[in-house]
């Protein structure tokens, strides 16, 4: 709450009474008392099934059991290092830094370009934006269906490929034993391409054209404008999108699902997936949980900054 | 207009122009293909348009997938009004009834839109299973209004926000307590902000598909994307009908947004909190 409004809020609480932003100065109302009442079950809610899950989880990876009989022994580490010693667990890690370089990089070079270019002043603007975000209405599901009937080796794109003389070019895509990950990224980047563009395209619409009326006098071209002016006045989406496409990376679970599982030789294998199998396959539910808290471990990267980040915007 | 003018502006639109081709080439295979009878599926036709339309790959999908279609409209319809309704309640306390510390307890709401859900599920599996709700539709709806709380909450706060804090004075002075308000001062003026949150809730519920497969793995009672799984899992389903099954299942989202598509990009921006 900013202090800067509370003595103007002193002064109308002192004619009205009781007023919504001179709340401090007053013991809590009957109707405070209500709003917490009604606000209760909400954060118990959330008590329960966010933090106390999160705690949860990290307890179970620190117990014995991994198997159907639960057992809340203590085995202080080993989960974790039973983890860490694990090759499917190195097979992810690789897969997490391939997705996320090729996923993050798809998706924010072609969304900032697509909002540039829609910026435009573009005739038919409203189609091209709604035929771009198109594929943010289905799900990760439909996605992996579609590309991967696009991405057999014999038909879809390399048949593409092949009409137009490219039929040296037949790559194995998304059943590559080693390059298999970034072959997913091109459908999950184009899934989720149309929503960066869209925060771009937001961001794009809040530069004031005085500011770039201004870069104009000064001398500055189309590139230097953006090198210098609007790059960095979108930083803040930058950040929101890096943040977006990192947390995606990192639970990417449902594309694969429908698409190529987790691929000879795990070459398309997620923490998402060691978890799920391990879990609820295999019945190891200490090590699943362990995943599980690994996996919020790296997020807490990505969600604290943010989350911080935010602080200041909530509290306007 | 200058020629080097013309020529910047014909390289623009040719590039959107190939990017929308790309944004909409694989819902052409998939629409063509779910068209085709299995003996037009054809590795080396695979981009030709049908010989002639035939529903056969889509009535047999439909055979199939139809109970689980119907088991997510009953699961996603009532968590998208009931999670609104929830997040319009809380969105109205985080914005107008900022009592101390509600602040913060709005950043601790907001840590679950993030979460990857892995770190949660076997706690969620076994809570749900001590109150003897795991396996139930009324479960997973439940689940869904529960994840639901962060993104409904801080949707409908920000547009909260935006109405002057002077009405809901105004009304106290009258002598209308917390209820009175928000149904005679919010609610009246609220749709905007139901419109964008039951869209969302409706999409992102509707496409959901981890919670489902957890919570609700019985095929019978899956919903519509766990059975389009299980369909495209088993290499004996024709491609035709596999396209089938996933067309229908992105058929009502993609009704939704090619209707309310402006509702849509609203939610998408105040999802990313820049609302």
């Amino acid at each position: 709450m900013a202090t800067k409004s509370i003595s103007a809020a002193g002064q109308r609480t002192l004619v009205s009474g009781s007023t919504t932003t001179g709340r401090r100065r007053r013991r809590i109302s009957g109707d405070m008392l209500l709003a917490i009442l009604v606000l209760l079950p909400s954060i118990l809610a959330v008590a329960i099934f966010i933090y106390t899950a999160i705690g949860w989880t990290f307890y179970i990876s620190t117990v014995k059991w991994n198997s159907q009989v639960i057992d809340y022994s203590f085995v202080g580490l080993r989960n974790w290092l039973r983890m860490i010693g694990d090759a499917r667990f190195h097979a992810d890690l690789r897969n997490l830094a391939y997705y996320a370089i090729g996923f993050m990089t798809q998706c924010i070079l072609f969304g900032f370009l697509l909002a540039s270019l829609l910026d435009q002043k573009i005739k038919g603007e409203a189609l091209f934006r709604t035929i771009i975000i198109f594929p943010f209405a289905v799900s990760g599901i439909v996605t992996g269906v579609a590309w991967r009937w696009l991405m057999q080796p014999t038909t879809g794109i390399n048949l593409l490929f092949a009409n137009i003389g490219l039929d040296w070019f037949q790559p194995t895509w998304n059943t590559h034993p080693r390059y298999g990950m970034w072959a997913v990224t091109i459908a999950t980047a184009w899934q989720f391409t149309g929503y960066v563009m869209a925060l771009y395209l937001a961001g794009l619409r809040g530069i004031p054209q005085e500011l770039r009326e201004a870069a104009a006098i000064d001398g500055a071209g189309t590139y230097a404008t953006y090198r210098w002016v609007i790059i960095p006045l979108l930083m803040p989406v930058t950040f929101t999108a890096i943040v977006l496409t990192g947390m995606n990376s990192i639970r990417v679970f449902d594309v694969l699902a429908s698409m190529s599982g987790s691929g000879a030789a795990f070459a398309t294998d997620t923490l998402a997936f060691f978890m799920f199998q391990s879990t609820f396959g295999a019945y190891r539910y200490s090590l699943g949980a362990t995943i599980g808290a690994f996996m919020i471990l790296l997020s807490a990267f990505l969600i604290v900054p943010y989350l911080r980040s935010m602080r200041g915007e909530v509290e306007r | 207009m200058t020629l080097q003018r013309f020529w910047t502006r014909g390289a623009i639109y040719l590039v959107l122009a190939a990017f929308c081709a790309f944004y909409l080439m694989p819902f052409y295979v998939m629409i063509i293909t779910s068209l085709k009878p299995y003996a037009d599926v054809n590795v080396t036709r695979m981009w030709e348009l049908p010989r002639g339309i035939y529903f056969d790959a889509i009535f047999q999908a439909w055979a199939t997938v139809s109970p689980n279609f119907w088991n997510s409209v009953i699961i996603t319809v009532p968590a998208a009004l009931i999670s609104s309704l929830i997040g319009s309640l809380n969105g109205y306390i985080f914005a107008k009834w900022r009592f101390r510390g509600a602040d913060t307890l709005f950043i601790l709401f907001l840590v679950g839109m993030f979460l990857p859900y892995q770190g949660i599920l076997i706690p969620l599996v076994l809570t749900l299973q001590a109150v003897g709700l795991y396996a139930t539709v009324v479960g997973l709806i439940m689940v869904h209004c529960i994840f639901g709380i962060p993104i409904t909450a801080l949707l409908f706060r920000s547009y909260y926000t935006g109405i002057p804090n002077e009405l809901i004075d105004a009304a106290k002075i009258d002598g209308t307590g917390f209820f009175g308000i928000y149904r005679y001062i919010l609610l009246p003026i609220s749709m905007p902000a139901f419109a964008v949150v039951l869209l969302w809730q409706f999409t992102s519920i509707w496409n959901d598909y981890l919670i489902g497969l957890v919570v609700l793995s019985n095929p019978r009672l899956a919903p519509i994307n766990v059975a389009v799984v299980n369909i495209a899992g088993s290499w004996t389903v024709e491609w035709n009908v596999q396209m089938a099954a996933a067309l229908i299942a992105a058929l009502p989202t993609i009704a939704v947004y090619l209707l309310l598509g402006k509702l849509f990009m609203r939610g998408l921006l105040a999802g990313a909190l820049k609302g």
